[in-house]
This record gives structure tokens, C-alpha cells and sequence, in this order.
């Protein structure tokens, strides 16, 4: 019998690290002039440095080191006073000099922290993500297996290189072993990506997509028996490309490794490739015989000594934090925690809140975003910025309030923009979705109304107002439900003598 | 026309008397008529050097000024690229390789208007000492066919003691220009590291590499030397910092006052008894010139050879990774079947010769974890002990010279079975790369017992190249009046065919 | 006894990706031997005290600015290539990670 998550938990505590590899969004590569354009036709953005022609050498990117600084200094670590580059020697044919040029004893930041909060079963939690290191590099070229049925490597016949990502500046950012997260490690892993996304966009470094691979994530997990001291092998999760596949990653990982051992067999350290279809991970190439980086400090590229001065420069110049910018926002609009949370998880607390500036009324701006604009994403799967823009939805809202629109109507506009037939004006316009506001056409329903109910006429006469629900219904049905419901109900009350 | 100087060569363009397009044809004749013996080149570019040659004709015939090297022809190491003639670096990885750029020592040449004949052979990868590891067959030395002409550069000083080129750029990493120029009775300075610019230069030890001028007389160094050196922003390592008045000072012909230290660990046992000899004649010259020579001592160059040999393979294990015949040079065994691993583990088995992959396991070996700190961060603290040993020498004195190499040219396949005897062949100009300073070899006579050249080795502080020039040009000039002509002028003729 | 194995020497050439016989692999453990021991001299000669040098010429913060300059023509780029289909490069299947 297989275990499932929380069997595994009663009798597995497991550990969690994470390796966050950040391409930064310098206008040009990391030691070379040739633009990092995302998209670009194959070997377009490629010279003797990047290709790795014989005789190239590297210049590194001021732009990039003041960016890692930067990231280093939002994420509360020491900026060494001396950093160098090595060369880590491995093959591997999207990498063109058979050495990624990267830091390793000697990393531009150290020491720092990220402090996450989850939803825990005893309420919000803080865990203190503790980052050992971010330090620079260079990505690698891109391959296209040809040949094979999957388009996978395993079975390709042949590959094609295109070496325009080769030499994008990498940032990578490694905590420590984060501790106690026990159960929660899913959520604390997909928190912390999420929580350092967002401070990445605000230092404005990177462009941050997960799904374009900007942004990508691997989890270091390993399982050890409850109350046993030891630390078990851990395996890193590659190829994690959203959010939701950071915490679906570790929680596979952690009932894939607990089921192991079960069976009595042992962990693999290895790179595993976590597949999104079935959330659970593959095995990907052993470590088991480690590979001999032989780093050895760049010889064509100098010491960076950061000038304190510049550091304290940059220091006073971050952005405000994103933890304090939320705290600000929910003070401001005054939503409950769990609304916040919901924004935040939902990732919509940017579009709510541009929505906020255009005009709109927080919590309207947050139930429209979270409410009907999602449910429509999900069923299309997309996100749901990319279906209506924040100030569409802030119009609407308007519309709303100054009784132009019901709610009903306005669904019906939202769904309009939605489907290609304009902005808000133009949906209203070619699909006839005025509220019915003309006194008298409604006067002339509501008599109809009361002539087709007379007895329902007679309790509302009586004071009982309750009844009067029955016939704002048949007014509203005869209006096509054009009409505003509360003008509909004070106009027939009044007519009835209860108003 | 061919045997004069570079310097010469200038003011007969400059005056008209010869043409570019005549110079450059009247090198390639010779070059037809001796290189089937001497096997300098490995590539001639006869139509880019005549295009080059024509268009310096055109401009000076128009009136523009232009450098006074322009249109002087030169023979350049295949170490470095020019683009679009192929760059093999004497090794069968790259054959065919046509590269894409020119490297910056080629531009500044280009911007010159000096013609690029051809490209030169060389050890392969510039590891070793007698050109015998080219992939293409050994250079012979135009004094002796039978022996060697150095190495790794020794395609370019050959060239030069053939007069097939009065200038020729080497490259100097543990002494490829200076070894060669002292076994050819010619000129070599390896320039302070940073000096000229790398990019384009195929590294073999990034640390160690540096291109400079190879050429038959001081004068004519110096002058190619301000040609190629000055900051390049393609280079990390290059000095940002106005070339020094090289030429200036090789013609200065004065040296009084001047301190100059004989380094006590480079003489003795070992060195052939014709070097020492030709070597404490120079120093007499020196001393009649009004020099001040003392004695210096350097205890740690006892380790520099070591040191060299851990970290050059190092860095060359690294460097040389690149060759996989995934984006260019050859590929071998892709027959649809293989994997990308076994092709570049067939291709990189064909491609490279004995010499190079015995220095790229060995540096593979000294970078290995649990090795690395006995092997490669030893040596690199035995660097630093080198570079305080120079620090405290030039506290006492302007320059240090030696011999430049224990011997004179020896015999073809006389060491190639021996590794460690081969290196041996650089014990004095090591440490010169080991700690950045510059360093010149120039000719002080013939060895007694077998009639070849012997090397006098003069090292002037970090970014103080002028004043081995300025040694070098009053030693040259001292020596030459009591030969009565240059040495280069005493070389046996060459069979023409 | 030997300073390097036959199978230290058939490590290092699979870490360098060089194929090698059974008689290289020997011929190859027998020098290296013998360069190891006269490069072994360097061993202990420097004290802990003593900094190691990577860069001869001591500089430091060497950058260029973040300004795109033309890159190679894909033309260019793949000038070299021993296969290529159209604008990229082509090589045997590769095996391992994806
Ligand atoms: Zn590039």
C-alpha cells in the first residue's frame, strides 16, 4: 500500500533547500555586448565570446553586478568586500566553452535571509528562510532534440544548438536547509519563490516568468525518519515551472522518497525533472559518481571589490520591501487577512491594485478580479490579466455605481470584453445592456405586473413586504433584466402605498 | 631587399624607392625558395597581403600619412586569429577553422598597414619548445636544418632568420617568443603581461599568455611592439595605460649608471659552457657601456619551473574544453549512431597530439578535488614567491639579465621522448611569465663549440618594458661594432629552390 | 610506489573527454608519474602566510557597461560548424539531462 502525504508525514520529517536561478534583464550578456532579446531567431544574439569561439575573452557586465548586488542587499546578505569568478569545468554541449564561468568560494553576497509567511491550521505562520549565498553566472545555450517520438533527449536522433541564451547573466540564490517546516515544506518552498519573486520585480531585475524560464527553481529535499537525528540523501528537482509546481514538487518528492524507503529501498542522489502533467518528478543524471568541478578562479576576469560607498548607495535606493507594501495596501483598503492572502496566492494583488488607482473601490476591485474575471481564466486556463485590463474592470465598476450597470449587466460586459467585442462602451452599446432607468416604462411594467398578480398586490397593500419579491421578479423578467432591481422595488412599494 | 631591417625596409617605403606590393612579392619568392626547407608557414595569405600591400601603395602615393610600418610585411604566429584565414594553432583540432573575427593584435596591425604574409607554425596549442609538436611537421632552423628552431613560436623566428618576414608576432607563455628568437640568433619580447591585448589570442594558460614582437634587430621590436601593444576593452587583463616610448628608448644607445642584476640561479650546472661564454662577454659590453653590474639572488625560481608546469596544464585543461566538435574544427566519428559524449571523446582522442593531452590530464590531475590544493594552489603561492622575488631584485637594480636558455638549438627528435628534459629548455624564462614583468632575448654570438646563437636575456619591471629596450639597443649596438655586422647577417645561406 | 594509477589516468581522461587505449593509458601513467614527481617540488615551499596568485598584474573591477553592441550574422556564428541545420547548430543526439 502506497502512502499518501500526510502518511508519510506521521512517519517522515523532511528537509528542504532551494536554488533559485534568476536571469537578470540587462539589455546585453553577462561578458559580452550581444542583446538578450527573449524569442530571437536562433544565433542571432551570438559572437566569439558567447559562442565560445578559440580566442574570445570576457568582459563582465557593470549592469549585472550592481543588479546582484542590489538583490543581495533586499535580501538582507553581507556584500563581500572581495568576489571573484571561477570556472566550474564540466561538458555539456550547450555550454560553449565546456566551463560555465560562476562564482564559488568567493560569492558577491552572503548571509542573508527572507522571511515568508504561510497559512498554517493554527493560523499565519513566519518561517526565516535563511539564504547562504547569491552569487553570478552565466546560462546556458538551448537544445532542440530532433528525431525521437517525444522530442525528448531519450530517443532523439540528433540536436540543434542555439547558443542565444548562452551567456545571459544568471543570478543564483541558495538558502540554507530551512528548518521546522515539516509538513508545510510545500507551501514554505512555493511562499518563499513567490515571496522572492515578487522583491525581484520590485528591485525591477529580472523579468521574473517562471514559464519563460526567467525565473527558475530547484527543490533540494530529502526524508528522514521521525526523531532519528539523520539527514537523508536528498535529490534536486529541476524543470519547475510555476508556483503551484514548486509546492506540487516537493510534495511529490517527499511521498515519492517516503514510499521508497518503505520498500526498503534507498534514496538516489540525483537530479530528478519534475514533470507537470502528473506532478511527480523523473530521474535524471546520477550523482552518484560526482562530478569533479575542478573550479579554479577565472584567469581572464578580475576581483570585484564593491566600494562600500556604491553599496550604501544602492542600499538607500531599494524599493520598498513587498511584505511592507501589503502590510501598507491591506491597511489602506482594510481587507481581512484572508483576502489579502487570497490576492496574494492568486497572484493579483499588482492587478487589484492598479485597478484601486483607477478609481475602483478596493474590496469591488478584489471581488470582480477574484470572482468572476477568475472563475472565466480558469476555465479558459489563463491568467486572468491576460483576459481584461485593470482599468476595463475599474470602468465597469463605475458603471456599477452610478447605476448605469446592475451586476448582472456588468457580468455580461466583463464576459463581451472577454470574448473580442470591444471595451466596456462598446459591449454595452452592441449588446443594448442600459439599465432600464426610464420611470415610466418601468411604471408601465409594474402596473402590468400588478394586474397579472392582483392578490400578490393586495398583501403587499396589507403591509406585508416581503411578497413584494414575486413582482419585482415579473417586472425584472419583462425588462429582460435591464432594469435596476432596487429602483424597480421602491418605485412599485411607492405605488403600493408602503414607500 | 629582403635582408635588411624593418626599420630600413619603413624609410625606403617612406622614400619611395620600393613599393609594398614589391616588398610583399619579393617575400613571397623568398619564401617559395627556402620554406620547403624551413617549413615556417603553414598558410599563406597571398591575396589579402597583396590587397593590403596595394592599398598602403595607393595611400601613400596619394599623400596620406601613414604609419611608418605600413606596408613592411610580417609573418604572424597561428595562434592568432585573423578573420576569415585559417587559424590551426599547429593542431589537427583546428584545421579548416576559418574564424569568424580578427583578434585585436591583428586590428592594430591592420590600422598599421602592416601586410600579413601568412600565418606561422608552432608547437601545438604553443605547448613546447621546439615546434616539433605542430600537427603539420616540425620548423627547422634556417642555422642548422637539423635542429630545431624553438618553440612553441618557432614558425616566426624561423621566418625571420630566413628572411621570410622581418617582423613576426609570437606569443610567450612560459618563453615560445624568447627561446625561439635566442636559438635563431633573432629578437623576441614578451611585453608586461596586459601590455597587448589577448583577444583573439587562443589561450593555452590564461594567466601566462602574452603576444609580442619577434623581429631581426631591437629597433625594429620596438617598433612593431608600439604597433600591437595598448588598452583593448575586449580584455579583461589589459593595462589601461598609454604605451610607453619603446622605440625612443632602443634608440637612446645609453645605459650609464644604469644598475643591471645577473640572477645567480640561472647559470651554472646545466648551462652549456659556449653560453655562459658568449653570456659574460655581453656583460663585459654592458660594463664598458657604463653599466653597473651586480649579483642578485632569487631562491624561489628554484621552484618556478614546477610551478609553470602545474599551473599552465591547469589552466590549459580549461581552455582547451572547448574543442568538442560541436560549433567548429573537426568532428570524428558521428556516423548518425554516436552520442554527442562519444563524438567529442573520438574527436578530441584524434585531435589533439601527444604533447597536448599529456598537459591536459596532467592539469586536469592538479585541479582535481583532494588534489588541488597540494598541486595548483601550491604553485600559485610558489607565484607569489617569484613575484616578491623580482619585487626585492628591482629594489636594487634597473633590470636582471641571464642567458635565455641553458643551450643552444639542439637536435630534432633529440628530447621529444622526454617530457621532463624538453621543459628543462625554459628554466630562464619562466619566471618571467609566472610574475607579468616583460622580458627581451636578443643574440650576443655563437656559441664556440658548435657555431649557433646564443641568447642574452634582459627583464625590466612590470610596465617598464622601454628599458629593456633600452639595455637591448645599447647591448645590440656594443656587440654588433666589435662583429663588425649583426649576427643575423653571419647565418649560412640558405638552398634556394 | 607510482604517484598516479593506470585508473587515476582513465579517470582523468573520461573527466577530459579524451578517448585513450589501453597502451596510451600506460604510457601516459608511466610520464605522468615522473612530471609529477619533479612538479611535486612545489609542495610545502610556501607557508600558510603566503596568498596565492591568480593575476600577476594585480587589477581589480574590470566592467564594461550594459550597452548591446552587433552581434556575429548567424552566417558568421556558424561559419565553423562542422553540421548545422538551418540556423543552428547540429550535433550527435545528446544524452543525459534535458
Ligand atoms: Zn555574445
Amino acid at each position: 500500500m502506497a502512502l499518501n502525504y500526510d502518511q508519510a508525514l506521521e512517519k517522515y520529517e523532511p528537509t528542504l533547500g532551494l536554488e533559485v536561478h534568476v536571469e537578470l534583464n540587462t539589455l546585453s550578456k553577462m561578458f559580452c555586448g550581444c542583446a538578450t532579446d527573449f524569442g530571437a531567431s536562433p544565433n542571432t544574439q551570438t559572437c566569439p565570446v558567447c559562442l565560445g569561439l578559440p580566442g574570445s575573452l570576457p568582459v563582465v557586465n557593470a549592469k549585472a553586478v550592481e543588479s546582484s548586488i542590489r538583490i543581495g542587499l533586499a535580501l538582507n546578505c553581507s556584500i563581500t568586500p572581495f568576489s571573484r569568478f571561477a570556472r566550474k569545468n564540466y561538458f555539456y554541449p550547450d555550454m560553449p566553452k565546456n566551463f560555465q564561468t560562476s562564482q564559488y568560494d568567493e560569492p558577491i553576497c552572503v548571509n542573508g535571509y527572507l522571511d515568508v509567511t504561510i497559512e498554517t491550521e493554527e493560523g499565519p505562520k513566519v518561517y526565516r528562510v535563511d539564504i547562504e549565498r547569491v552569487h553570478m553566472e552565466e546560462d546556458t545555450g538551448k537544445s532542440l532534440h530532433v528525431g525521437g517520438a517525444t522530442g525528448r533527449i531519450h530517443g532523439a536522433e540528433h540536436s540543434l544548438l542555439d547558443y542565444n541564451r548562452a551567456g545571459i547573466p544568471l543570478v543564483e540564490i541558495v538558502t540554507r536547509i530551512i528548518p521546522g517546516t515539516d509538513k508545510y515544506a510545500p507551501e514554505v518552498a512555493r511562499a518563499y519563490v513567490a515571496e522572492l519573486r515578487d522583491i525581484l520585480r520590485s528591485l525591477g531585475v529580472s523579468d521574473v516568468k517562471m514559464e519563460q524560464g526567467s525565473l527558475r527553481c530547484d527543490a533540494n529535499v530529502s526524508i528522514s525518519p521521525r526523531n532519528s537525528g539523520v539527514l537523508g540523501t536528498r535529490s534536486e528537482t529541476k524543470n519547475v515551472n510555476s508556483l503551484r509546481s514548486v509546492e506540487r514538487a516537493v510534495r511529490g518528492e517527499i511521498i515519492r522518497q517516503a514510499n521508497r524507503l518503505e520498500a526498503g529501498e534507498r534514496i538516489v542522489q540525483e537530479t530528478r525533472h519534475f514533470q507537470e502533467e502528473s506532478g511527480e518528478t523523473r530521474s535524471g543524471r546520477s550523482k552518484e559518481t560526482a562530478e569533479d568541478y575542478r573550479y579554479f578562479p577565472e584567469p581572464d576576469l578580475l576581483p570585484i571589490v564593491a566600494d562600500p560607498a556604491w553599496v550604501e548607495e544602492l542600499r538607500a535606493a531599494l524599493p520598498e520591501k513587498p511584505s511592507i507594501r501589503r502590510k501598507k495596501l491591506q491597511e489602506a483598503w482594510g481587507v481581512p487577512d484572508k483576502e489579502m492572502a487570497a490576492m496574494v496566492n492568486a497572484e493579483l494583488l499588482d492587478t487589484v491594485e492598479e485597478t484601486v488607482a483607477l478609481g475602483a473601490e478596493p474590496t469591488k476591485a478584489r471581488s470582480w478580479w477574484l470572482g468572476e474575471v477568475s472563475r472565466l481564466a480558469n476555465e479558459k486556463s489563463v491568467a486572468p490579466t491576460s483576459l481584461i485590463q485593470p482599468s476595463e474592470i475599474a470602468e465597469i465598476i463605475s458603471l456599477i455605481a452610478s447605476g448605469e450597470l446592475t451586476d448582472k449587466l456588468a457580468r455580461q460586459v466583463v464576459e463581451g470584453v472577454i470574448n473580442g467585442e470591444g471595451n466596456p462602451r462598446m459591449v454595452i452599446e452592441k449588446r443594448g445592456l442600459k439599465v432600464v432607468s426610464d420611470d415610466s416604462a418601468l411604471m408601465a411594467a409594474i402596473e402590468a405586473a400588478i394586474a397579472s398578480q392582483p392578490d400578490t398586490a393586495e398583501r403587499i397593500r396589507g403591509g406585508n413586504i416581503p411578497a413584494a419579491g414575486a413582482l419585482i421578479g415579473a417586472v425584472m423578467k419583462a425588462t429582460g433584466g435591464q432594469a435596476d432591481a432596487a429602483k424597480v422595488r421602491e418605485l412599485l412599494l411607492k405605488h403600493l402605498g408602503q414607500g | 631587399m629582403i635582408h635588411q631591417s624593418a626599420a630600413q625596409m619603413s624609410a625606403d617605403l617612406a622614400a619611395g624607392s620600393v613599393t609594398a606590393v614589391e616588398l610583399a612579392n619579393a617575400h613571397f619568392d623568398r619564401i617559395a625558395a627556402v620554406d620547403g626547407d624551413v617549413h615556417a608557414f603553414l598558410h599563406i595569405d597571398r591575396e589579402g597581403a597583396l590587397a593590403q600591400a596595394s592599398a598602403v601603395d595607393a595611400s601613400r602615393k596619394a599623400g596620406e600619412k601613414v604609419h611608418p610600418l605600413a606596408g613592411v610585411p610580417l609573418a604572424l604566429k597561428d595562434v592568432l586569429t585573423q578573420k576569415g584565414v585559417p587559424t590551426t594553432c599547429g593542431s589537427k583540432m583546428l584545421e579548416g577553422w576559418r574564424p569568424p573575427y580578427d583578434s585585436t593584435v591583428v586590428t592594430n596591425l591592420k590600422k598599421a598597414g602592416v601586410v600579413i604574409l601568412g600565418k606561422t607554425n608552432m608547437d601545438e596549442f604553443a605547448m613546447g619548445s621546439s615546434t616539433e609538436n605542430s600537427a603539420y611537421g616540425a620548423t627547422r632552423n634556417p642555422w642548422d636544418l637539423s635542429r630545431i628552431p624553438g618553440g612553441s613560436g618557432g614558425g616566426s623566428s624561423a621566418a625571420l632568420a630566413a628572411f621570410e618576414a622581418p617582423l613576426a608576432i609570437g606569443t610567450d607563455t612560459g618563453g615560445s617568443i624568447r627561446q625561439p628568437a635566442a636559438v635563431t640568433g633573432t629578437v623576441g619580447v614578451k611585453p608586461t603581461y596586459g601590455a597587448v591585448s589577448r583577444y583573439g589570442l587562443v589561450a593555452f594558460s590564461s594567466s601566462l599568455d602574452q603576444a609580442g614582437p619577434c623581429a631581426r634587430t631591437v629597433l625594429d621590436t620596438a617598433m612593431l611592439h608600439e604597433v600591437i601593444a595598448g588598452y583593448d576593452p575586449k580584455d579583461s587583463t589589459s593595462i589601461n595605460a598609454p604605451v610607453g616610448k619603446m622605440v625612443d628608448a632602443a634608440k637612446k644607445l645609453d645605459i650609464k649608471g644604469m644598475k643591471i642584476g645577473v640572477v645567480k640561479e640561472l647559470s651554472g650546472d646545466g648551462y652549456q659552457a659556449g653560453v655562459l661564454t658568449r653570456f659574460n662577454e655581453a656583460l663585459e659590453a654592458l660594463v664598458s657601456a657604463g653599466a653597473e653590474i651586480v649579483e642578485v639572488s632569487t631562491p624561489s625560481f628554484e621552484y618556478a619551473l614546477a610551478a609553470y608546469y602545474l599551473i599552465a596544464p591547469s589552466e590549459a585543461s580549461s581552455n582547451l574544453a572547448r574543442f568538442d566538435s560541436m560549433r567548429y574544427g573537426i568532428r570524428v566519428g558521428d556516423d548518425g549512431s554516436r552520442s554527442a559524449e562519444e563524438v567529442m571523446n573520438m574527436t578530441r582522442e584524434v585531435g589533439f597530439g601527444r604533447e597536448v593531452k599529456r598537459r591536459i590530464i596532467l592539469g586536469t590531475y592538479a585541479l582535481s578535488s583532494g588534489y588541488y590544493d597540494a598541486y595548483y594552489g601550491s604553485a600559485q603561492k610558489v607565484r607569489t614567491l617569484i613575484k616578491r622575488d623580482y619585487e626585492a631584485a628591482f629594489a636594487k637594480v634597473d633590470v636582471l639579465v641571464s642567458p635565455t636558455c641553458p643551450t643552444t638549438a639542439f637536435k630534432i627528435g633529440e628530447k621529444s621522448d622526454d617530457p621532463v628534459a624538453m621543459y628543462l629548455n625554459d628554466v630562464c624564462t619562466i619566471p618571467v611569465n609566472l610574475a607579468g614583468i616583460g622580458s627581451m632575448s636578443l643574440p650576443c654570438g655563437l656559441a664556440p663549440e658548435d657555431g649557433l646563437p646564443v641568447g642574452f636575456q634582459i627583464m625590466s619591471p612590470a610596465m617598464k618594458d622601454e628599458l629593456m629596450y633600452q639595455v637591448g639597443g645599447t647591448l645590440e649596438a656594443a656587440l654588433e661594432s666589435s662583429w663588425s655586422k649583426p649576427l643575423y647577417a653571419s647565418a649560412p645561406e640558405l638552398a634556394v629552390k | 610506489m607510482a604517484a598516479i594509477s593506470r585508473d587515476e589516468v582513465a579517470h582523468l581522461a573520461r573527466l577530459a573527454r579524451i578517448e585513450m587505449t589501453d597502451a596510451e593509458l600506460d604510457h601516459l601513467a608511466s610520464e605522468m608519474d615522473l612530471i609529477l614527481e619533479s612538479v611535486s617540488r612545489v609542495q610545502g615551499v610556501a607557508g600558510a602566510d603566503i596568498p596565492p596568485t591568480s593575476h600577476a598584474i594585480a587589477m581589480q573591477n574590470v566592467m564594461r557597461p550594459d550597452a548591446v553592441v552587433p552581434s556575429l550574422t548567424p552566417e558568421e556564428s556558424l561559419s565553423g560548424a562542422p553540421a548545422r541545420e538551418e540556423d543552428r547548430f547540429k550535433v550527435p543526439q545528446i544524452l543525459g539531462e534535458e
